[in-house]
């Protein structure tokens, strides 16, 4: 790792606090050699409204997934993507964004699939940058190109394909989309237009934690005790060593994942990607409509 | 009804397609910036205005049809600058038109301005949203 870590005590109550910075400390450490700032919302154009000194821009529509294939990058293209943005390998990443650093968490999780060692989160992210009165500009920044090596994408450990989450029934599963989109009201986010999917309700026997509910008002992470109550009591994952997380294309789900697996410690995250456009759509898959949790499938 | 696109917006996907991708979003940012403040008459009336439920972040319209010309006024939060500089192209290319050249504009023209690989399909069908709104609200007031 090249740049310290947050001494920052609250951070120090998560399981792995070296994969969050708070804004003070990320305003202390601008000129770090080794680090670079990403920025990754889901409003494509803030960026350019004014973003944290030095930061660079990495757009989750155009530039992680394949133009063709429903898929991300290959090996190749990522190489490609980090070297124009100045990342070394051994770069430290401090990713953030807007919505509670909703697509920056995914933007992290795919840059953990290439195995990028140092990724870490702004906590609070954007607006909390922001409400705190702290620098932004709209200097865009011109980075020297990198020899970022072209490294095999690995993809079994921290994400799920629909064949796998028909072998986990029965393990935890988490459902992070809102309670309208669980229950089966509807196959889309409220106030958010429909991406298609046939069939509404959730995947038997997965429980529902709306990704939102693990950030505070301030926008920041809930305390390690406040996740623990919402995830392994309430959504009784317990000590559970194997949890999968979906939402509906699995960029929330992917936030989820950055707490089960940073935050809270669980040994194996995996993120269903597919989520729900591809399980509500696939022919004989188990669905469960209504608020509960639903039985688990005979086999 | 035939739809045809009026002046005012192929002038506007002209200097779109003009640009390469990236001031293509440079041009989107200074729609955005310049969307027009509304009129103090409208200023506190939010009751009078449409929630365009197609997009994200709350976009608010009113449509005003008088003498059988067209005034379109929206708000748009500044975090929210894509949605924004769409509802900025509408409410400059659309306000100042007759109602038959508002209505004939075709449903589709957000996906013709040369944006549908830098933006969301999800933002393009916002703005798709608002101009079958706008039309409606135009159908509505322009009824005798």
């Amino acid at each position: 790792m090249t740049a310290p870590i947050d001494p920052d005590a609250k951070l120090q109550s998560y399981a792995h606090p070296e994969r969050l910075v708070t804004t003070a400390w990320l305003e202390q450490h601008l000129d770090t050699p080794g680090l670079v700032i990403v920025e990754c919302d889901e409003d494509v154009l803030l960026y350019e409204t004014g973003h944290i000194p030095g930061a660079v821009k990495v757009d989750w529509h155009t530039e992680l997934n394949d133009p063709v294939v429903r898929d991300y990058i290959d090996g190749a293209g990522f190489a490609q993507l980090m070297s124009a943005k100045g990342i070394d390998r051994d770069s430290t990443l401090v990713v953030y964004g807007d919505k509670s650093n909703w697509w920056a968490a995914y933007a992290l999780w795919v840059f953990t699939l290439f195995g990028h060692e140092d990724v870490r989160l702004l906590d609070g992210g954007r607006d909390r940058w922001i409400a705190e009165g702290r620098t932004l500009t709209t200097e865009h920044p011109s980075p020297t190109p990198t020899d970022y090596p072209v490294v095999e994408r690995h993809d079994e450990e921290i994400r799920a394909f629909k064949e796998d989450v028909l072998a986990h029934l029965g393990k935890p599963l988490i459902d992070v989309r809102s309670p309208e989109e669980y229950s089966g009201e509807r196959t889309h986010m409220p106030a958010y237009p429909d991406e298609g999917a046939l069939r509404g309700g959730h995947i038997p026997t997965a429980r529902s934690v709306p990704w939102a509910r693990a950030a505070a008002e301030d926008g920041t992470f809930r305390s390690a005790d406040e996740l623990a109550a919402i995830y392994r009591d309430e959504a009784a994952i317990g000590e559970a060593e194997d949890v999968i997380a979906y939402c509906r294309i699995g960029e929330r789900s992917s936030h989820t994942w950055f707490v089960l697996t940073h935050l809270l410690g669980v040994p194996r995250v995996r993120n269903y990607d597919g989520s729900w456009t591809e399980w509500g759509s696939a022919v004989r898959v188990p669905i469960t409509t209504g608020s509960e949790p639903g039985e688990l499938p005979d086999r | 009804m035939s739809t045809a696109l009026p002046d005012s917006l192929v002038e506007i996907r002209d200097d779109f397609h003009a640009l390469g991708e990236k001031d293509r979003l440079q041009l989107l940012l200074e729609f955005s910036n310049e969307l027009p403040e509304l009129p103090p008459e409208h200023r506190d009336r939010t009751d009078l205005f449409e929630r365009v439920e197609e997009c994200q972040s709350p976009v608010f319209l009113l449509v005003d049809v008088r003498d059988g010309t067209v005034h379109v006024h929206a708000t748009a939060p500044a975090e929210s600058p894509t949605t924004r500089g769409f509802a900025s192209i509408l409410v400059q290319g659309l306000s100042g038109l007759s109602v038959e050249s508002v209505l004939a504009v075709p449903a589709d023209f957000a996906f013709d301005l040369g944006l549908t690989s830098a933006v969301s399909p999800l933002r393009l069908r916002g703005m798709t949203g608002m101009l079958g709104r706008i039309q409606r609200q135009v159908r509505e007031k322009s009824a005798a």
